[in-house]
């Protein structure tokens, strides 16, 4: 058993230990898979776009995804407050190996979240059409964590307490979201918002994760999407650690 | 390794520490024998942690000089890290993991392996008297609990220099003696340094071979307990340390990051 594992196998100890944030968590998707998806889809279908619920399911699972992955770093700002942070500074281990290890248990959480949020959408209607492609929806939903998993850590990793987190929630994390396409298509926005729209790392997410589940509709191009988002979660993994690296407890 | 002074396992040379305009430690110089129990004494707000988080890598000097176990923590950080076990002054377990969970994190973060593994932390959970609680997590145990677990963990992968601030505070005399007489047991039997602190003045002249007493980021006085009871004419050390220190109590407000960890407990007890 090495560094890296521990620290992984701790993340999801925590989380399952945690059953209220597990259902907790559902609350939101769920609102927002029954409000939007079944409130917008006559208008969705009107527009002629086709089905608002098969549009939006892969918003929805990305969202928390986002979320989840975000949270880690409010998970490393309570192990400042708490000490237990001091516990694996001290520690004859790299801090690389630490953030890896905290870095791929997060991630895995909110993978594993995305997993739940996905069983949630096939339970109100989603039917995705390409069976084949469902290891590729998993890759895409794994690189999103990632990125968004070391992103929380990285910001977490210059922060003492939990009110510059609120912040970067309101200001960073929810246009993230909105923003990205998971609501709405990405075609023929104005331009502001496209140029926004192509700046948002978790718009080739859901862009691939949608073309993912029906083999069609990808707004940048599979390869594109790809290419971002592997450049992104080693580029993120890789700031995040140095960031990390620079705490002092 | 090879020191200059060859028997000295920690030197500290006109170290520094500022926060902001505030100079917490104060050009402050001393060394610690190899195998030496050492006590770092000083009133509230002293300086002791601080300084004890510059020799254990957790924070970065001001300016001056640390050589511990032959590495300079500033720049050979894992070499100090490996030399070193510590039982902080707050607390620093995981509650949402069990108090075997805790052990085995910080022995494998420690590259205790295989059998030894498994002995040590039997041994340790037996000797703080948590060993039937092993798979309980942390949140459900009474501060004194905790602490007893956190110098067990210190002590599991018996290292070169074990740094104890405050580990006594909240302890009942029965696990106070049962503490030492274990860490003097691997401090004979290994040659292990104990670099630690605590305001109880009459354990300090007890286990203390050499004694530091800080005061506003400055030593004042260094010796045997001995020593400093003879300079200051007192029958015993308490007297001594306030003949040192003065009456005067330090002010101390909560700082943000206490307040911070008390809203935290609330929340944590609510869920
Ligand atoms: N991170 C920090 N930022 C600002 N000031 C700090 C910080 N850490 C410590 N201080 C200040 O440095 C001084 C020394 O603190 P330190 O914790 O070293 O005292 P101590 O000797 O361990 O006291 P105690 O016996 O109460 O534990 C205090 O005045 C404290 O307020
Ligand atoms: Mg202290």
């Amino acid at each position: 058993m090495n560094v890296i594992y521990i620290m992984w196998l701790r993340q999801l100890k925590k989380y399952f230990r945690s059953k209220s944030r597990i259902v907790g968590s559902l609350g939101q998707p769920l609102l927002f898979l029954l409000a939007f998806g079944f409130g917008f889809g006559s208008i969705f279908r009107k527009a002629g776009e086709g089905n608002y619920m098969q549009f939006l399911a892969p918003g929805i699972i990305l969202m928390s995804v986002l979320f989840t992955a975000i949270f880690s770093g409010i998970d490393l700002i309570w192990d400042r407050q708490f000490g237990f942070l001091k516990e694996t500074m001290v520690a004859p281990v790299s801090r690389f190996q630490i953030m890896l290890g905290k870095t791929l248990g997060g991630a895995t959480v909110a993978t594993i979240q995305g997993v739940i949020v996905f069983i949630l959408t096939l339970i109100v209607g989603f039917r995705p059409q390409e069976v084949l492609l469902l290891p590729f929806a998993a890759v895409v939903v794994i690189l999103v964590a990632v990125i968004f998993t070391s992103l929380g850590i990285g910001l977490a990793s210059t922060m003492e307490d939990m009110q510059g987190f609120q912040l970067i929630m309101n200001f960073l994390v929810m246009p993230i979201f909105f923003l990205s396409g998971a609501l709405f298509p990405l075609q023929g926005l104005p331009g502001a918002m496209d140029i926004i729209a192509s700046l948002d790392p978790l718009s080739y997410g859901v862009d691939g994760l949608r073309y993912a589940f029906i083999g069609s509709g990808s707004v940048f191009g599979i390869a594109t999407d790809m290419t971002v988002l592997i450049f992104l979660a080693l580029l993120l993994l890789f700031i995040g650690s140095k960031l990390f690296e620079r705490i002092q407890a | 390794m090879a020191d200059i002074n060859g028997d000295n396992i920690i030197t500290v040379t006109r170290l520094v520490k500022k926060f902001g305009d505030f100079t917490a430690v104060d050009d402050i110089s001393f060394e610690v024998k190899k195998g030496e129990i050492f006590a770092f004494l000083g009133p509230n707000g002293a300086g002791k942690s601080t300084t004890i988080k510059m020799l254990t890598t957790l924070l970065r000097p001001t300016d001056g000089k640390i050589v511990m176990n032959g590495y300079d923590p500033a720049h050979q950080r894992d070499g100090v890290r490996k030399s070193l076990g510590i039982v902080f002054q707050d607390p620093s377990l995981d509650e949402d993991l069990t108090a075997f969970e805790n052990m085995q994190f910080h022995a494998i973060c420690y590259g205790v392996s295989g059998s030894l593994r498994s002995s040590r932390i039997e041994e340790l959970l037996e000797f703080v008297e948590l060993w039937e609680r092993k798979n309980d997590l942390v949140k459900t145990f009474s501060g004194g609990m905790k602490r007893r677990l956190e110098i067990a963990r210190g002590l599991l992968h018996h290292p070169k220099i074990l740094f104890l601030d405050e580990p006594t505070l909240g302890l009942d005399p029965q696990t106070r003696n049962h503490m030492w007489s274990y860490v003097k047991d691997i401090n004979q039997k290994e040659g292990m340094t104990v670099f630690f602190t605590t305001h109880y003045m009459e354990e300090a002249d007890r286990v203390a071979e050499r004694i530091a007493v800080i005061d506003h980021g400055k030593i004042i006085a260094t010796g045997t307990g001995k020593e400093l009871k003879e300079r200051t004419n007192k029958e015993n050390l308490e007297d001594a340390f306030l003949a040192l220190t003065g009456h005067k109590i330090r002010e101390e407000e909560a700082s943000s990051l206490d307040r911070m960890r008390r809203m935290g407990k609330m929340w944590r007890g609510r869920r």
